[in-house]
């Protein structure tokens, strides 16, 4: 579904003349219907890799292809029209602009309020008190994030990119947000990639992808791959 | 009405026919159809251009609805309307003006609308401003609002100025006695060289009395805005004002909010805040599969919303 080739992204460091590399030769192949979690230390360029995928950042070497068709090139609203979805780690928020504008802009049709209303009950929210609500300052964190995800449910994405999605999400909340994963996973299209810290997301996913200084450290099933990556959580714990 | 003047009609007052209730409706410069209720009395001035509406102590529930429709190019007039609304009273108040010009001579409507709100009285006021018309001639509205608000009364105001007009400048003063509340909501939207200033001078008299006013705008093009807002605390009062403005192409806004606290327990704030669409707005939309310019659109409806 996606293939990432040799994915490079660097900046240029501030005050010198020289480049910071982000991301370093990182190839990578996500199949259909498959649930990938992308872990690994803060700063390893989690992020920018998943930024690289929703077109918000461009390579500056290498190419993605999406079922098979270069998309290098493609701009972000031509891949969101492909059917890449992606949630930001920090939702944006918006001055009159409502949550129902904002699913309804997701689905890309017009919703009845009471089908706007399901998918925010999906994440949890009581649909009643936020379906008017603006998305702006008066909203928390959580609450924000949780409309973030109902997005990209509205969106019915093939390919659902998730930036640490439980960032600022309750302990409440949080058995709810695994279930709406393992409730994507079974839907009979789409791929989900999804940065992640959390132990009980990388359960959930089919295969975990490590990475660190903007490397692929490490990539394999999660049965093969999560007992290592939990034993060096334990050493790290005794080495403090 | 032909036509164009019922466009207009449509645009400021939301009206597909004559309203429901008192109205007043004044077509290049004449009076062009009149309705009073048991409750509400509108009255030709006698000694300069205008009308005077008598609403009764404790009417509630009813509307009064006073557009103005010039489609007429080169039209210049000075109308002086009184709303008299009486104690306990509750009720909706809609004026607008809309211009079309086609011509090449200025046409010009200059409001100056004067409000005595009685005692516990409640008034929803709609301002609506709008133009068109593709001549060279200038489009103008110089709306002035006078508002006295006595104790327990309550004024809301809701502007709206989108389209079309060259050039406005717009003056609101309003004084408040104890416990009474006044709430402004401005919109404007400037585009091509046009230019709108809006002054808001609110005196916060009587104790315990309260006011919010706030202005949203976008400036695109070369078009020009100036919004001063001055809030006087001369008792225990508290008073809040914001200026939210979004810059497009070339555009410019200059922002001047003035407190003054005369009072130990005055509570006044203000805020201002202009600039362009912020980047990840755009971005975020643009995720949902909007192109650029259907995200702007989109953030700059909800924004004037």
């Amino acid at each position: 579904m996606l293939e990432l080739k040799h994915i490079s992204f660097a900046v240029p460091e501030e005050g010198t003349n020289q480049t910071k590399i982000i991301l370093d030769d990182i190839s990578l192949t996500i199949e259909d219907r498959q649930f990938v979690a992308i872990t690994g230390p803060n700063g390893g360029g989690k992020s920018t890799l998943a930024k690289i995928i929703a077109g918000i950042e461009r390579p500056t070497q290498g190419k993605i292809f999406y079922n098979g068709q270069d998309i290098t090139d493609y701009s972000i609203t031509q891949r969101a029209q492909l059917g890449i979805g992606f949630a930001f780690q920090q939702p944006v928020r918006f001055k009159g602009i409502t949550v129902k504008d904002l699913i309804t802009l997701a689905a890309g049709k017009k919703l009845s309020t009471s089908s706007a209303c399901e998918y925010l009950s999906e994440v949890g929210l009581c649909a009643r008190d936020y379906i008017n609500r603006e998305v702006n300052a008066s909203l928390s964190g959580g609450e924000l994030k949780r409309i973030e995800i109902a997005t990209i449910l509205a969106r019915k994405t093939l390919l659902s990119v998730f930036d640490e999605p439980e960032a600022g999400i309750d302990l409440w909340s949080f058995s709810n947000l695994i279930r709406i994963f393992e409730r994507m996973h079974q839907e009979p299209q789409g791929a989900i990639v999804i940065i992640s810290h959390q132990e009980r997301i990388l359960n959930i996913a089919d295969r975990i992808v490590v990475i660190a200084e903007g490397r692929v450290l490490e990539a394999d099933e999660k049965e093969a791959i999560l007992p290592r990556i939990l034993d060096r959580s334990m050493e790290c714990r005794f080495q403090k | 009405m032909d036509a164009i003047q019922k466009e207009l009609l449509l645009q400021v007052a939301d009206l597909h026919e004559v309203p429901q209730g008192a109205y007043n409706l004044r077509v290049n410069g004449e009076s062009a159809g009149r309705s009073v209720t048991e409750n509400i009395d509108i009255v030709t001035k006698t000694d300069k251009s205008g009308i005077d509406i008598y609403i009764k102590p404790g009417t509630k529930k009813e509307s009064v609805h006073i557009p103005v429709v010039l489609s007429q190019s080169g039209l210049t007039e000075l109308v002086y309307n009184d709303f008299h609304i009486g104690e306990g009273a509750d009720v909706t108040i809609v004026a607008g003006c809309g211009i079309h010009n086609c011509g090449d001579q200025k046409s010009e409507h200059d409001g100056i609308h004067t409000f005595y709100v009685g005692k516990n009285a409640r008034v929803r006021y709609v301002e609506k401003h709008y133009a068109s018309g593709d001549g060279t001639g200038e489009r103008i509205l110089n709306p002035q609002t006078i508002i006295h608000i006595e104790e327990g009364g309550r004024l809301e105001m809701d502007t709206v100025q989108i389209k079309g007009v060259d050039s406005t400048d717009r003056k609101t003063v309003a004084d408040l006695e104890a416990g009474a509340t006044l709430v402004i909501r401005e919109k404007i939207m400037t585009h091509g060289k046009q230019y709108a200033k809006t002054d808001f001078v609110v005196n916060l008299n009587g104790e315990g009395c309260g006011a919010d006013v706030v202005s949203r705008s976008v400036a695109r093009d070369e078009s020009k805005q100036e919004f001063l807002s001055t809030i006087n605390g001369n008792a225990a009062c508290s008073g809040h004002t914001e200026c939210d403005a979004i810059l497009m192409d070339h555009g410019s806004v200059t922002a001047v909010p003035m407190l003054s606290a005369n009072h130990l327990d005055a509570s006044l704030i203000h805020e201002a805040a202009i600039g362009k669409i912020a980047g990840e707005q755009i971005v975020k939309l643009m995720t949902l599969g909007l192109t650029e310019e259907e995200a702007e659109a989109q953030i700059i409806n909800g924004f004037l919303r």
